[in-house]
């Protein structure tokens, strides 16, 4: 017991008073919290203080953006709360870009940020900046402490937030004089959250209508997304998918939520997926969502999406259903007791004629590129981690053509598997987040698959990773450009790639500054040896792929366009 | 089709509700015709009463996404159903001596209240459904009206068929 504590004899009447600061952290242990991410500054101190001598491990990133993006991905790599603390203003400022993308990718996180004086509150303090005005839209919930005995509901009921229902994160903002007052402690108070109630089971007579639309369907399609990885419902979709009889697309998120080895798998459809599960959506009569929500990345022109189809829409969000895309039959609910439903009503049907359209499809129009290309073609690198990892590696990206490359080339078989920012589309995202990925899966192999561009902007974490000995690994697809960028410019913008280059530094001779592990690999043939020396590193490691600039990702639904108006498809028949 | 719903919401009173609310009208580009904020019987909790603009779609997205603030108790969409709807207003009218009468006349039939009189202005107190509201108003035009302080729009279901709470 720290110092602070003033502990009586038990015999006596006299209440038990911790600061605010103690009861912060016996809170957070007594709910499970082993491992934080966080940043210190003025305000933040008495807890810090606290944390000198507590048990929990305590990660320091180099800047609190990151430290959000690794309590995001240790959230999403273990479906348990991320834990991130900070201090005020410009420590808290500092948190936004992680909470929406933790929101948009309902990402379960608690952030705590300090704050000043409460009577200093409104004046403009040092270091004072109206963190929960800041933070409301891009947070699920948050709360600043106003009276220090309601501090340890306050951090319970964050963590029932942060993880029931849709979950998302949850900031709590702790004024500096709230840490240090003295506190009775009292049993712990329930939890009071009147009219927060999701619901679970889904209604049971819009389960067996959607049953009797599956059973009657001839060309159904299941469109799977995160929600089902969050619902850990990945074995209730095999069952159902596999017992029903139904081809499986994903979005992006929702890649490992099936196994893309397995042959009803569609992989991924939207701007960016496979022309095969594109086409499927547009003919299919049945598309049945799950945990997905109808994003304009995944549906192109909305007036023409899955047009022959009746929509089942499987969420535990009612807000989700009928947003974008009307919907016939809704079933609110979580997607894990939703399925076992409907397995048990759904007759397995073989859909000869279906299944063969698609095979046509998956022969012709199947993921491709350059096979005999004399440059390094990403799509080769990525396909060499994927044997090279005999595709187990716990896989993280940044944002842009790196990140599609790697949804369409990695095939992913597990749920938590793939870690990618898919909402806020956050560049920056790939190395906190592996470094994230890798505190909460000591000894298992995680891999950034990088931009040039991404990495750069968090690169300074490359000393988080060093000091903790995190050895996560980072394959950089260097194109010298914001590629996904410029082809955008290519494409729309007649080739005019303004402000789309920048001067990048030598990425291996940085990695080595900060003492991890750093490779160049400019040649095709060095590509397979290059990605073994890395696997075989125990400290973190940078490599640095010079692949083909002006590679392109096809196929492209453009903006606005239908999902069956892919461009690119001609490239691939060229090749075949 | 674009209408008016009256959408009553009750809240949790505690700080920041107002912004969360605010906040989020604004970040979906739903509209706010009025917003009306106030207690209730139960002290820890405040009844918001919201008039939306916007077609069935828009206003089923509307209470969805109020729902979903954690904040939020409860949400229900008054559509449909037999509630009564209230709007009180202050006014200020000109009174020239000689329509003094007529304008007291006038008052009388809307079933107004002067609360205050002044040199040339009279103060009125009235309450009713806004197309009341606005049709006083728009009589009141032809003498001068000086000032116009509106509560918005409150509502409440009547008791029978399909009851509040
Ligand atoms: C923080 C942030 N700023 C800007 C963008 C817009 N953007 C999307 S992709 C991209 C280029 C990414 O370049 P790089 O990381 O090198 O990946 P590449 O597309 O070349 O694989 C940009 C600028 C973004 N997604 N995130
Ligand atoms: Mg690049």
């Amino acid at each position: 017991m720290s110092d602070n504590t003033i502990s009586t004899d038990p015999q006596s009447s006299e209440p038990i008073r911790k600061p605010g600061s103690q009861i912060i952290l016996d809170t957070l242990i007594e709910l499970g919290v082993d491992t934080m991410f966080g940043y210190l500054g003025g305000v933040i101190l008495p807890f810090f203080d606290k944390l000198y001598d507590s048990p929990i491990r305590f990660i320091n990133p180099r800047h609190e953006q990151g430290g959000t993006h690794m309590a995001d991905a240790y959230a999403r790599v273990t479906g348990k709360v991320g834990v991130m603390v900070a201090t005020s203003g410009p420590g808290a400022t500092n948190l936004t870009t992680g909470l929406a993308t933790a929101m948009m990718d309902s990402v379960p996180i608690v952030a705590m940020t300090g704050q000043v004086r409460t009577e200093l509150i409104g004046n403009d303090a040092f270091q004072e900046a109206d963190t929960t005005g800041i933070t409301r839209p891009v947070t699920k919930h948050n709360v600043i402490v106003k009276d220090p005995s309601e501090m340890g509901r306050i951090i319970r009921e964050a963590f029932h937030i942060a993880s029931t229902g849709r979950p998302g994160p949850v900031l709590i903002d702790i004024p500096v004089d709230m840490q240090v007052a003295q506190v009775e402690v009292t049993s712990p108070e329930k939890i009071k959250l009147p009219g927060y109630a999701s619901r679970t089971r889904g209604h049971s007579r819009q389960i067996s209508t959607a049953a009797a639309a599956i059973n009657e369907s001839e060309r159904p399609v299941l469109y799977v997304g995160g929600g089902v990885i969050i619902a850990n419902a990945s074995e209730e979709l095999r069952k159902f998918a596999q017992k029903a009889h139904l081809p499986v697309t994903m979005t992006l998120l929702g890649l490992g939520s099936y196994d893309q080895t397995r042959a009803e798998s569609l992989d991924m459809l939207g701007m960016h997926g496979a022309a095969y599960a594109n086409y499927a959506v547009q003919e299919c009569d049945l598309l049945i969502a799950l945990g997905a929500r109808f994003d304009d990345r995944v549906t192109g022109k909305l007036k023409t999406f899955a047009p022959h189809a009746k929509i089942i829409h499987i969420d535990i969000d009612p807000a989700s259903i009928s947003k974008n895309v009307h919907v016939d039959i809704p079933v609110v609910g979580d997607a894990k007791t939703i399925l076992s439903e409907l397995t048990k009503q759904v007759e397995h049907r073989e859909r000869k004629k279906w299944f063969s359209r698609i095979a046509e499809w998956k022969s012709k129009y199947p993921l491709r590129y350059d096979t005999a290309a004399t440059t390094i073609k990403p799509q080769h690198v990525i396909e060499e981690i994927y044997r090279r990892t005999k595709g187990d590696a716990t896989i993280v990206t940044g944002v842009g053509q790196h990140q599609m490359w790697t949804a369409q080339f990695y095939k992913f078989n597990r749920p938590r598997q793939f870690v990618s920012s898919g909402g806020l589309g956050t560049m920056g995202f790939g190395l906190p987040a592996a470094i994230g990925a890798q505190v909460a899966l000591p000894g298992e192999l995680v891999i950034d698959i990088d931009g040039d561009s991404s990495f750069n902007m968090t690169l300074g974490e490359l000393a988080t990773a060093v000091q903790y000995e995190l050895p996560v690994k980072v394959c950089i697809l260097n194109n010298g450009y914001m590629g996904m960028v410029r082809q955008w410019q290519e494409l729309f913008y007649g080739k005019r790639y303004s402000c789309s280059w920048l001067k990048n530094p030598d990425y291996a001779t940085v990695a080595r500054a900060f003492g991890a592990v750093g490779i160049t690999v400019e040649k095709k043939e060095d590509v397979a040896a290059a990605i073994d020396k890395m696997l075989g590193e125990n400290k973190p490691c940078v490599v640095d792929f010079r692949i083909d600039r002006e590679e392109n990702v096809w196929p492209m639904v453009a903006a606005g366009k239908s999902l069956d108006e892919m461009d690119g498809l001609d490239i691939f028949e060229s090749m075949a | 089709m674009e209408q008016k719903h009256i959408i009553s919401t009750l809240v949790q009173n505690k700080p920041g509700v107002l912004a969360h609310v605010a906040g989020m009208f604004a970040a979906r580009a739903f509209n706010i015709d009025s917003l009306t904020v106030g207690r209730t019987e139960d002290p820890s909790m405040s009844r918001m009463t919201i008039v939306v603009i916007g077609d069935d779609r828009v206003v089923e997205q509307v209470r969805k996404q109020l729902a979903k603030i954690i904040s939020v108790v409860k949400v229900q969409d008054f559509t449909g159903q037999d509630i009564v709807i209230r709007d009180l207003m202050l006014i200020s009218v000109a009174t020239p001596p000689e329509k003094r009468s007529e304008i007291l006349a006038l008052i009388e039939m809307f079933r107004g209240k002067v609360v205050d009189i002044g040199p040339k202005f009279v103060m009125v107190e009235i309450a009713g459904p806004e197309n009341k509201i606005e049709a006083f108003i728009n009589s009141c035009r032809p003498y001068g009206v000086k000032n116009v302080v509106r509560t918005g729009t409150v509502a409440m279901a009547r008791y029978g068929r399909k009851r509040a709470d």
